[in-house]
């Protein structure tokens, strides 16, 4: 049998070893509640699901010029990545509970907590949760935590992706949660700063936002550390290669998806929800926490820390029920940016912006293409408006082998014509050439 | 690389970082060196025994590995099946995700799964929203879950961002659940229980169906913890047992690896009566054979992940099944129990065990009285086993059995390798009597020893700035 290292006839040898038969092993079990069904097909050899998966795998269509994003990006991913990654040390080993015997992924959490706190500006950063929506909702449920209140302001300009599972995970809690309405493609200032009172745990923004703007959110910072609210910035971590950083905005805690930092896109997952806080809130803070301390000879070591607060040891009074964190993603994001190192996330975040800013020249100048927002500044993402309806169009445009863009309308009202484009570092000149005379053809 | 476009648009200097990201300048060399020599400060299961209690740390087959990376899967972009066409652009992959929620249905006797749930606490979670939903749908008013004293500490926790209050109901004499005590407990108020089967003690629940039948009768509902379903796949089912709501630790039963922890994944599977509330989207077939995402889900409880759960991980975990098939589980089950009673038996009389009962896939240890006395611990016998090139057991859990050193197998451990921990274990139970100082200064041979614990949360360095 597959995976199995002992022989029947071991087995056997082990059974009289210890006096019992293999059915006696599950004696403790009811008959009447052993398997009433276990339909399941034979089992196949390697050579032969490969074949099969190959076959599914091909059933995908990868092959299309993907100008999609929308918080999930296609960026170049460095061989050493992988390489690195695929160490069984690595991948095969569990929470690092015991630390002698796991130095190696609590330095590399440790290192990547670091890496996360500089690239934000931030002074302390977990070791990771699931991904960037779960990471927000996280951070919301810390807010209430910290300032004992319960209203929340999210403006519609963060992913609405995370803000339907946002919705989704308060249903049962007791939580006042207030959406504002971008203003021309920038967080509503004049909704905001009127919503936030002494009631407000915390207002929710994102840079660059959905939308591909870029935006700085010192202002709402202040307004609402006036009111003793906290300010929560989502992020875009290749941006931070170029753009203004959430903790020089004043930010409480930052969130993100990591995706963006040497992982696949592999269809929804696994990801990497980042979080990170100011030192005065770090025993607020969810998620596992690696410390550097000393050993009893003095030595450097790493530790799990300030477990106190996690469910393992609390039970039911825990910061959050998260038990892991998603530590091999964290570990591609770490490798990924030490690959990249400073000048090379700063060029890579500088190629993005060069290169969307092209096909925003190059796209709007096809007569009936308008951009849709007046804001002037935007990342490696833009909207623009289509003289039809934009689903229509990125169907006709899938036929001539584009993932153009997203269609708007699926999250916003009055968006139907509206599509979200991306320009990752990974697409060229003559590939936004092709997909600006693909979209003239069809118009 | 350099760039094949002219920068047209300079972003106005207030919205730029003013000081560049401190980030390593390394070569490619010394990266890769660096993370080497990292990767061997780690045990994994590649390179040790490692029979961490209640995580199931079974090897991790690399053709796994090796589907996981296949481009067709690693370049699907998760938006691909809202941009019209009906899925028809990631039909393979909508494949995999349908095809294993069957799988796990027959598996576990349940009437559909979620794929969405991105580890095994996230499904907890997952499972006590639908519970939660199924309560104000039906205009229950329902305020307690029951969770035993023995439950992973998740359990708990899990219950109580949902929203309800945790009421935990002890074991009895033979570390299962007391049920006078469970009796005394439920009442009108009761939304559910949680339970693991087998539990942490790695003892099956002999009373589990009135359990069920005593939840049921005040219309509560019933969650099957997964964490420890490798002691019965392919033998029991909790469907048949009378659980409403289950989930399953993929990376535990289903051999996806562990990662450092996580990634992992952790599907929730329904019975019929529940269905209505799973998440959205979920993937269902068409007349025609193809297969497509349903999203017009009224009564469920919403998004929980952003798309359909840990996709690469659940990919692994189809590939695990479709290579055992029937008969290859069944056997993951017959020797993940061989394993665990043959270290129990053989190692009962070296070590004190609180319940010597028939296990199931782990064995709960303490250590004796006499060790005690010299002043030995868990902790130090945990020590030890690592200079002697094993991870230890889970120590100081479950909470009911003090001094616990949990011992999980897995059916993958040969017989040679058992019989290699058996007799480090008798080694250092002789050594507890004879040197015991010895084991208190154990381990010598890696890389470091006993940390400050202490030191790390009072003088926090959590960050090099």
């Amino acid at each position: 049998m597959p995976f199995i290292s002992n022989t029947p006839q071991q087995q056997q040898q082990m059974l009289g070893e210890i006096g019992l038969t293999m059915d006696g092993l599950f004696a403790d079990i009811p008959t009447e509640l052993m398997c009433k069904s276990f339909n399941l097909p034979a089992g196949l050899s390697e050579q032969q699901v490969r074949n099969c998966l190959a076959e599914l795998a091909g059933k995908n269509s990868t092959d299309l010029i993907c100008f999609l994003g929308g918080g999930f990006y296609d960026h170049f991913i460095p061989a050493a990545v992988y390489s690195i990654i695929s160490r069984s040390e690595f991948y095969t080993s569990y929470t690092p509970y015991q630390p002698e015997i796991s130095q190696g992924t609590l330095q590399a959490i440790y290192e990547y907590q670091s890496i996360i706190c500089r690239l934000t500006d931030m002074e302390a950063a977990n070791a990771s949760l699931y991904d960037g929506g779960t990471a927000m909702y996280e951070a919301m449920m810390m807010a209430l935590r910290i300032t004992g209140r319960n209203k929340v302001i999210i403006d519609d300009s963060v992913n609405p992706i995370y803000r339907v599972m946002i919705h989704s995970y308060t249903r049962n809690l007791k939580i006042e949660l207030e959406q504002t309405h971008n203003e021309d493609g920038l967080a509503n200032r004049r909704q905001i700063l009127e919503k936030i009172d002494d009631k407000t745990a915390a207002v929710i923004v994102q840079n660059p936002n959905f939308f591909g703007c870029i935006d700085d959110f010192t202002d709402i910072a202040n307004a609402a550390h006036e009111k003793g609210t906290l300010l929560i910035v989502s992020c875009y971590p290749i941006s931070l290669g170029i753009l203004k950083t959430p903790g020089s905005m004043g930010a409480d805690i930052v969130t993100g998806e990591g995706q963006s930092l040497g992982m696949p896109m592999s269809f929804g997952g696994p990801y990497l929800g980042f979080m990170a806080t100011k030192m005065k809130y770090v025993r607020k803070m969810p998620g596992r926490i690696v410390g550097e301390t000393k050993d009893r000879f003095g030595r450097r070591a790493y530790v799990l820390t300030l477990q106190a607060r996690e469910q393992h040891i609390r039970r039911d009074k825990a910061t959050s029920n998260i038990c892991s964190n998603e530590a091999l993603c964290a570990l591609t994001a770490f490798v990924y940016l030490s690959l990249l190192g400073k000048e090379g996330l700063k060029q890579t975040a500088q190629l993005c912006a060069d290169k969307a800013s092209y096909a925003y020249q190059r796209l709007t100048a096809i007569p009936g293409v308008r951009p849709h927002f007046k804001a002037k500044w935007v990342f490696n993402e833009f909207v623009f408006d289509l003289p039809k309806e934009a689903a229509d169009v990125i169907a006709k445009l899938i036929e001539k082998g584009f993932a153009a863009g997203f269609p708007l309308s699926r999250y916003y009202k009055g968006m139907e014509n509206s599509m979200l484009i991306c320009v990752t570092e990974k697409r060229t000149k003559q590939e936004i050439g092709m997909l600006a005379e693909a979209l003239e053809s069809i118009l | 690389m350099p760039s094949d476009v002219p920068t047209t648009i300079n972003i106005k200097k207030e919205l730029l970082r003013q000081k560049t990201a401190e980030l390593p300048e390394l070569s490619e060399l010394d990266a890769v060196r660096h993370f080497t020599e990292l990767s061997r400060r780690n045990f994994g299961v590649d390179t040790n025994f490692y029979p961490l209690g209640s995580c199931t740390m079974k090897y991790n087959p690399k053709v796994c590995e090796r589907i996981a990376s296949y481009p067709g899967f690693t370049h699907l972009h998760p938006l691909l099946p809202q941009l019209g066409m009906g899925g028809m652009l990631t039909q393979g992959a909508l494949q995999v995700l349908y095809e294993t929620d069957s799988l796990l249905r027959e598996i576990t006797g349940m009437a559909g799964f979620t794929m969405q749930p991105m580890a095994g606490a996230h499904g907890e979670l997952t499972g006590i929203m639908i519970m939660a939903a199924y309560h104000r749908d039906k205009g229950n008013k329902k305020t307690t879950v029951l969770v035993p004293d023995s439950a992973h500490g998740t359990n708990p926790a899990s219950a109580a961002i949902a929203g309800y209050k945790v009421v935990s109901i002890p074991s009895n004499e033979k570390g299962v659940m007391d049920i006078k005590a469970l009796k005394q407990a439920v009442n009108s108020e009761t939304a559910g229980i949680m339970l693991t089967c087998p539990n942490t003690i790695g003892l099956f629940e002999p009373d589990i169906k009135e359990i069920c039948a005593l939840i049921h009768s005040v219309d509560g509902l019933t969650y099957y913890d997964g964490a420890n379903l490798n002691a019965i796949v392919g033998k029991a089912r909790p469907g048949d047992f009378g659980f409403d709501i289950v989930h399953l630790n993929l990376h535990k039963t289903f051999a996806t690896p562990h990662g450092g922890g996580g990634p992992g994944a952790g599907p929730v599977g329904v019975k019929e009566k529940l269905l209505d509330y799973l998440p959205v989207s979920i993937v269902v077939k068409r007349n025609d054979g193809t297969y497509a995402l349903e999203y017009d889900r009224p009564k469920s409880i919403g998004y929980i992940a952003p798309f359909y759960g840990n996709f690469a991980v659940i990919l692994r975990a189809y590939v695990y099944i479709l290579m055992l098939g029937k008969e290859g589980l069944k056997r993951v089950a017959e020797n993940a129990v061989l394993n665990a009673n043959y270290i129990r038996v053989k190692l009962k009389k070296y070590y004190s065990l609180p319940y010597n009962n028939l296990c199931k896939h782990e064995c709960v240890f303490s250590v004796s009285e006499k060790m005690l006395q010299n002043g030995v611990h868990a902790i130090d016998i945990a020590k030890a086993l690592m200079d002697r090139g094993f991870h230890p057991p889970t120590v100081y859990f479950p909470a009911i059995v003090k001094e616990a050193m949990m011992i999980e197998p897995t059916e993958t451990e040969s017989k040679e390798t058992l019989d290699a921990f058996i007799e480090t274990m008798m080694e250092i139970a002789k050594q507890a009597e004879t040197e015991p100082e010895k084991l208190k200064s154990a381990p010598t041979t890696t890389p470091v020893s006993r940390p400050d614990e202490v030191a790390a949360a009072k003088n926090l360095n959590i960050a090099c700035l």
